[in-house]
């Protein structure tokens, strides 16, 4: 019968705070600039120009189709042999999965204002606003309602996926942990225990998010 | 004859294959309220919305009180997106379905036009809305969102909303097809006030008796053409064409 042992974690308590710390602040880089890209692509993609939305497109579909980790190796690796511009393994890892979160942010966003009654457009086309008005006052308050749910599971992926960081050799929460399995031959312990901070940071977010979403619909219908 | 509000010249518009407006001039004065009426599929409802140019007409001439866009037929000059803009913040247009937005309260609809298109400070936009849902009689519904309003009540804030652009000519799209029979009068109610005030209006209905009562000028319309135009006098009581009659009789109830 194996015996737990958690006690010799202690000790390597401050590795574990560094990892942390990465992890979330790597997601929260990634997830905001995700957004920021995604909004982007998003709404370009909505153009009736086939040359505003066509290079949006092959844009989300090249992302979304290769793996996330090929992604991130390739930017590290390929793309200063192609470009010669030197990227450290934390840009790249922002590039990749910035990129890589903003093709899904991306699809989230259009279907979400594709979702919203054209008659809505056509009211406020009525009153005289512009394509932009339109969409921040009338079609994106709608639309982000009914988008929350994806973009905050998206997120969570976004998450999660920086753990692949570790490949690069960033000292995010998987990364410390595989330094602390090394030193102590503790495997079980220590990746219970990087697999229970995952958890603990996702769970109260996606609670976080539930509120947001009731607090966004209350006393107006759809 | 008074001052033209409304031209309309030669104005075409297909979808696709299906030609949805043939040629179709008229001229609506100042302060007259002009009924189209019509089977569903005659054009009538494409030929408001081209008024406002919330459809793009392939070819013809629109003018609203004095300021005409001119379409060529080969989408060359099509105007910009800004003058477009602009073109339609002159028109108030009221939709079948209301269109209210849904995450403002009535008093944010009726302001959202006043603050985001014409740029009016929001304490005036306020009192102007105020006074506008007054007006209409729902004043004590203002922080109300729109899904807790019946549909006439929906309606009236969709006229409100459209009249805080202080627009030259007001179009109601079957703005009471939606409604359940008992909520049409408070509509019809509010439409009838705008017409004494001398609004400039176009009102595309299924409500024959009303728009002989408040129409100047009814436009029979069939397969995309003005079939019969004219005072309801004529139009309705006595159609001189075959087309005409053989719709109306279908509302012969509703008339008498």
């Amino acid at each position: 019968m194996y015996q737990w042992d958690f006690h010799t974690l202690w000790q390597y308590r401050n590795i574990i705070f560094i990892g942390f710390g990465y992890t979330v602040g790597y997601t929260v880089i990634v997830v905001i600039l995700g957004l920021l890209v995604g909004l982007i692509a998003g709404l370009c993609r909505l153009s009736p120009k086939v040359y505003i939305s066509g290079p949006f497109r092959a844009y989300v579909e090249l992302f979304r189709c290769t793996p996330v980790l090929v992604q991130l190796i390739w930017f590290y690796y390929a793309l200063p042999i192609l470009t010669g511009i030197e990227l450290t393994p934390g840009m790249a890892a922002v590039l990749a999965l910035t990129l890589y979160g903003g093709a899904f942010y991306s699809e989230i966003i259009r279907g979400g204002v594709i979702s919203i009654d054209p008659g809505q457009s056509e009211a406020g086309m009525a009153l005289g606003m512009t394509q932009f008005q339109l969409m921040r006052r009338v079609v994106l308050p709608q639309a982000f309602k009914r988008m929350t749910p994806p973009l905050v599971s998206q997120s969570i992926m976004q998450l999660k996926n920086t753990s692949l960081l570790s490949v690069l050799a960033v000292p995010d929460l998987l990364y410390q942990g595989q330094i602390i399995a090394h030193d102590t031959y503790r495997p079980l312990e220590i990746y219970s225990l990087i697999a229970a901070l995952y958890f603990a940071i996702l769970l109260p977010a996606t609670i976080l998010a539930k509120r947001l979403e009731v607090k966004m619909s209350d006393g107006r219908g759809a | 004859m008074g001052s033209e509000m409304i031209s309309i010249q030669n104005l075409k518009k297909c979808f696709g294959d299906n030609v949805v407006l043939k040629d179709i001039s008229l001229q609506i004065s100042k302060g007259s309220v002009v009924a189209m009426i019509g089977p569903s599929g005659s054009g009538k409802s494409t030929l408001l919305r081209c008024i406002n140019l919330l459809t793009i007409p392939d070819a013809g001439v629109v003018d609203v009180g004095g300021q005409s866009i001119i379409f060529d037929g080969k989408n060359t000059t099509l105007p910009k997106a800004r003058d477009l803009a602009k073109f339609r913040s002159r028109t108030g247009m009221v939709f079948q379905h209301f269109n209210l937005f849904p995450h403002m309260t009535v008093q944010q609809n009726v302001m959202e036009g006043m603050v985001t298109v014409l740029k009016t400070p929001k304490q005036e936009a306020r009192a102007v809305a105020d006074a506008l849902l007054q007006r209409v009689g729902l004043s004590d519904r203002a922080e109300a969102y729109p899904s807790m309003l019946s549909g006439g009540q929906k309606q009236r804030v969709a006229i409100a909303r459209a009249l805080a652009m202080k627009p030259a000519v007001m179009l109601f799209d079957e703005a009471t097809s939606a409604l359940d029979p008992e909520l049409v009068g408070e509509v019809l109610n509010v439409i009838r006030s705008l017409a004494a005030e001398g609004m400039t209006m176009i009102l595309v209905t299924h409500e024959i008796a009303f728009a002989r009562e408040v129409a100047d000028q009814v436009i029979f319309m069939r397969d995309g053409v003005v079939v019969e135009s004219g005072p309801p006098a004529i139009v309705i009581d006595n159609p001189q064409k075959e087309a005409t009659r053989s719709f109306l009789s279908r509302f012969k109830n509703s008339v008498q």
